[in-house]
């Protein structure tokens, strides 16, 4: 026992190699959306505005993040048959959290995400590090983990969000880049150049964000060859 | 009328898989047979439909002002919800492994993922924010899971026929099933002309 806590102190809180790796696989190589296949159903829904794909990204990083270290610290103490129902709690404390801070700072975007931060709980990404990694590793490496899926998940969700509203909308942060109609930021010459295009609707419909996660993963894969799936 | 009317539109026009993207996780892992996807599909009707009154009871009854405890609880209401869920998912996986032993092995770690399955948890969700009562908010959930349960089987009898097509290889599998599942979102916008209203009358 004394020699486990020994060790565990050792690897304390150095960043080294191993931690850096935590940190940067799930973006591209473990990326929790393209390649582990979870989360997808938040990452569909929220992604018609890049305002509010970033607000669900910080939401998602900090509820990884927390909810693996939590686990983490308790990992010992939970007894394997009601392992589940734990975690699920856990999880739901922290959604609260970020659902109230939310409705209290900014209340117009809470609106907007609707029942989409409550899904956070039952995001796959949560639950699934929980169960594959927190309840194996200590609380610093846990941490750490939550935190690269967190980013992973959230590189993707704002890649697509960027790509949905500037053709579906012709702007980015609601602000207008390209696109006909007379509200332009940018001078009239500017406008010349970018008015000639016609939002394209189908991009802020659903099915819209299946082709763009879907073509994501095409390009991904011709250039990671690793990830082709064989069978 | 009103009840068939709530069933409809939550099948088909909006469609929790393939409006909403609720379930999508285990839509996408359960769905390279249809003989697999059938079960979970059923499991996901029985889970909406007995997860829905009873968490209807628990948000009205216990949490509201006019509730048993005079207060607003609402901030309870995810945990409550989940506990519910995970714990009739917990009764479905006893179930079927009693009765059909074949079908626990081959559905194998998804049954426990249904707790996690968004669409069910959403189905809930929607239904607080939609303030259905009692009856409707059954009709909500059987019409949900019915909805899901028709879009698991028919992107599985998909992906079933399309393993014999030429794919290109990073297409194969999951950017496939994606490109697909889209299509079938255009498919199921077309049936958003159907107003439930139009037919009661």
């Amino acid at each position: 026992m004394a020699e486990t806590t020994v060790k565990e102190k050792k690897s304390g809180l150095s960043f080294g190699k191993a931690e850096r790796k935590l940190l940067t696989d799930p973006l591209n190589d473990n990326n929790p959306i393209t390649v582990q296949v979870l989360g997808i159903c938040s990452a569909l829904a929220v992604t018609t505005l890049l305002n509010k794909a970033i607000v669900m990204a910080i939401a998602v990083v900090f509820v990884t993040a927390f909810a693996n270290l939590i686990t983490s610290l308790l990992r010992t103490y939970i007894p394997k048959q009601v392992r589940m129902i734990v975690q699920l709690v856990i999880i739901a404390f922290l959604v609260t959290v970020v659902e109230l801070t939310l409705k209290a700072v900014s209340y117009p975007i809470y609106k907007e995400l609707s029942v989409f931060i409550g899904l956070i709980i039952t995001n796959c990404i949560v639950m699934g590090r929980l169960e594959a990694f927190a309840m194996a590793n200590n609380a610093y490496k846990s941490f750490l983990d939550g935190l690269g899926n967190g980013f992973g998940y959230g590189i993707i969700l704002i890649m697509i969000a960027a790509i949905r509203e500037f053709f579906g909308k012709g702007s980015l942060l609601n602000f207008k880049i390209i696109g006909s109609g007379s509200e332009y930021l940018i001078d009239t010459n500017t406008s010349m150049l970018f008015g000639w295009y016609e939002p394209n609707v189908l991009m802020v419909l659903f099915p819209s964000a299946m082709f763009v996660i879907g073509v994501l993963i095409w390009i991904q894969r011709s250039w990671n060859k690793k990830l082709v799936d064989i069978s | 009328m009103e009840l068939v009317n709530i069933f409809i539109k939550s099948a088909f026009i909006e469609n929790l898989a393939l409006a909403y993207f609720l379930g999508m996780c285990s839509y996408l892992a359960v769905s390279k047979t249809v003989k697999t996807a059938f079960g979970l599909g059923l499991a996901v009707i029985f889970v909406l439909g007995i997860t829905m009154p009873i968490n209807w009871i628990i948000n009205t009854h216990l949490l509201g002002e006019s509730g048993i405890f005079k207060t607003d609880l609402t901030f309870l209401r995810f945990i409550l919800f989940i506990a519910v869920i995970a714990s009739m998912v917990q009764l479905v996986e006893m179930v079927v492994e009693k009765f059909s032993p074949s079908l626990y092995n081959s559905l194998g770690i998804f049954l426990p993922l249904i707790t996690v399955n968004c669409a069910i948890l959403g189905g809930s969700l929607f239904m607080v924010s939609k303030e259905y009562n009692f009856s409707e908010s059954v009709a909500f959930g059987l019409g949900g899971g019915f909805g899901w349960f028709l879009a698991i089987i028919a992107i599985a009898a998909i992906r079933e026929k399309i393993k014999y097509s030429n794919v290109p290889p990073a297409l194969r599998g999951l950017g496939m099933a994606f490109l697909l599942t889209g299509l079938m979102g255009l498919a199921f916008m077309s049936l958003m002309g159907i107003d439930p209203g139009s037919i009661s009358n």
